[in-house]
């Protein structure tokens, strides 16, 4: 055990980094989850939507253990790799650690919502469109979560994106124009309750 | 036929109410050919599709839950001593509710905050109902030969590309190989029909992508059109993954500069047109690429 003596253990040497004036971790709870990656690069091989990412699932992973320092933190928000995650599991499954890889990409996401909204706004915003009109109404009414989301980009061209979708599926009747309303705010007290204990823990 | 040791809720969520309306009349006119019950969940609510899991992990537990609960209630209020499963025809959606069902199976601590949140509705969810995607049901519960009794009109001669999306096969593998999966294959034989060979039924269709980052969701759909070259048309159990497929075939040719179109319909609808059951009780009319005899002679899409 001699040479275990000389050598300091591996957390001792990141706590050398940490002084009182650092922000705080933002990124711990996600790097918890994915510490025991390897950096094989599979789920990168198995993302199909890697080919359009600016940094690749392997390098953001790196970045992630990296991430104590803030500005890799801040370089890792700047990306859009976990932005273009679209949820199909396919890291998840083949990940030779068995790591919750969609689910921490998720967690990302939410702390970007939380620390970094101006990065992804149209993200932000178009989730949010979408609950509001669940809050409201206990199921999604599509036009009118289209509406909040038009209303909350402020871009008087972005509509006409939808338009010829939209008039292909009012065609068929299967949404119906309207605007937002009120609605009963049934789930008003779910929403609250679950917003309360999240802000607790 | 009616020796079922199972009952089903019925979860169709909302995209089953407006852009994939087609996919819930087909799923009731199939599963009543079937002989098959179901019940809806009363007051169901929505899972919170993915926009719940970017804004607070428990409330994506919750929105889920709710209707499990939901469920569960009715379930004991019915005073059946069957099994109640929730079948649900979305993959999103089922995929939510199985996540619900599954991360407080395994995490007392997680059951007791969604529980506190319910709470604020007056219901728990103990576990008592579980989630079931349709495909799942039809594939494992009713099976290909019960499909193939009911059968009165073989759909011979049509290649069919299965499509199985993402949501229902990962990450909870459940019903099939969630690399290869298989479940459709007898299912579309015993409609009389052939299946097409091809690798991209388990690729992602890129989800929200064709509305946050559509320059890359049209080059995932257009990925999987292409692949789907000479099937005469495809399959799909999932609202996100049959409207991505269906409404930008115009723009995917444009992209591969070759012609991409091909009829996409919802399993029931095949497996109800093979049962003899009408195409208005089928929603046929309401698809955005459905020819008939599923053929594409001429070229009509505005976008």
């Amino acid at each position: 055990m001699k040479t275990a003596q000389k050598n300091p253990p591996a957390h001792s040497v990141h706590s050398v980094h940490k002084t009182p004036t650092n922000p705080p971790d933002i990124l711990a709870p996600v790097r918890e989850m994915i510490q025991a990656c390897i950096q094989c690069g599979t789920c990168t091989g198995s993302c199909p939507n890697a080919f359009a990412m600016d940094i690749s699932p392997r390098g953001m992973w790196r970045m992630v253990i990296m991430g104590e320092d803030e500005s890799i933190t801040e370089e890792l928000f700047n990306t859009k790799t976990f932005s273009l995650c679209s949820s199909c599991y396919t890291c998840t499954l083949r990940c030779p650690r068995g790591l919750p890889l969609t689910d921490a990409i998720q967690a990302l996401k939410r702390i970007q919502t939380r620390h970094y909204p101006e990065k992804a706004k149209k993200n932000i915003h178009f989730y949010a469109s979408f609950l509001e009109s669940v809050r409201r109404h206990g199921r999604v009414r599509e036009t009118e979560f289209m509406t909040l989301f038009f209303l909350s980009m402020k871009n008087p061209f972005l509509p006409f994106s939808f338009a010829p979708l939209a008039i292909r599926l009012m065609a068929k009747g299967k949404v119906k124009p309207g605007f937002p309303s009120a609605g009963n705010g049934a789930l008003d007290p779910i929403f609250q309750k679950a917003r309360e204990l999240e802000a607790s823990s | 036929m009616k020796n079922f040791t199972h009952r089903y809720f019925y979860y169709p969520g909302c995209s089953l109410e407006g852009t994939a309306k087609e996919y819930d009349i087909s799923t009731r006119s199939l599963m009543a050919a079937l002989e098959i019950e179901l019940t809806d969940i009363p007051d169901w609510n929505c899972c919170g599709a993915s926009a719940a899991a970017a804004q607070g992990e428990l409330l994506s537990l919750a929105l889920p839950a709710l209707n499990l609960a939901k469920a569960e209630a009715a379930a004991q209020a019915s005073k059946s001593t069957a099994a109640w499963d929730i079948l649900s025809p979305c993959s999103a959606c089922y995929l939510n509710l199985k996540r619900a069902e599954a991360e407080t199976a395994r995490n007392p601590a997680l059951r007791a905050r969604v529980n506190a949140v319910l709470a604020e509705k007056d219901l728990q969810y103990k576990g008592g109902v579980q989630s079931r995607h349709l495909l799942d049901v039809l594939a494992k519960d009713i099976g290909a030969s019960r499909v193939g009794h009911a059968v009165t009109n073989p759909l011979s001669g049509l290649q069919v590309a299965p499509y199985y999306g993402c949501q229902c096969l990962r990450p909870y593998a459940v019903f099939d190989d969630p690399e290869i999966p298989g479940t459709m294959n007898p299912l579309i034989r015993a409609a009389g029909a052939h299946v097409f060979p091809w690798n991209l039924s388990a690729r992602c269709c890129g989800a929200a992508h064709m509305n946050t980052h559509p320059e890359v969701g049209i080059s995932l759909v257009t990925d999987i059109l292409k692949a789907a070259k000479g099937a005469d048309l495809l399959v799909t159990v999932c609202p996100m993954c049959q409207i991505n497929l269906e409404a930008y075939q115009n723009r995917a040719s444009r992209l591969a500069e070759e012609d991409l179109h091909i009829s996409v319909l919802y399993l029931p609808q095949l497996l109800g047109l093979a049962a003899g059951i009408a195409e208005e009780k089928l929603g046929l009319a309401l698809n955005l690429a459905a020819e008939k005899d599923f053929r594409f002679e001429t070229i009509n899409e505005p976008i």
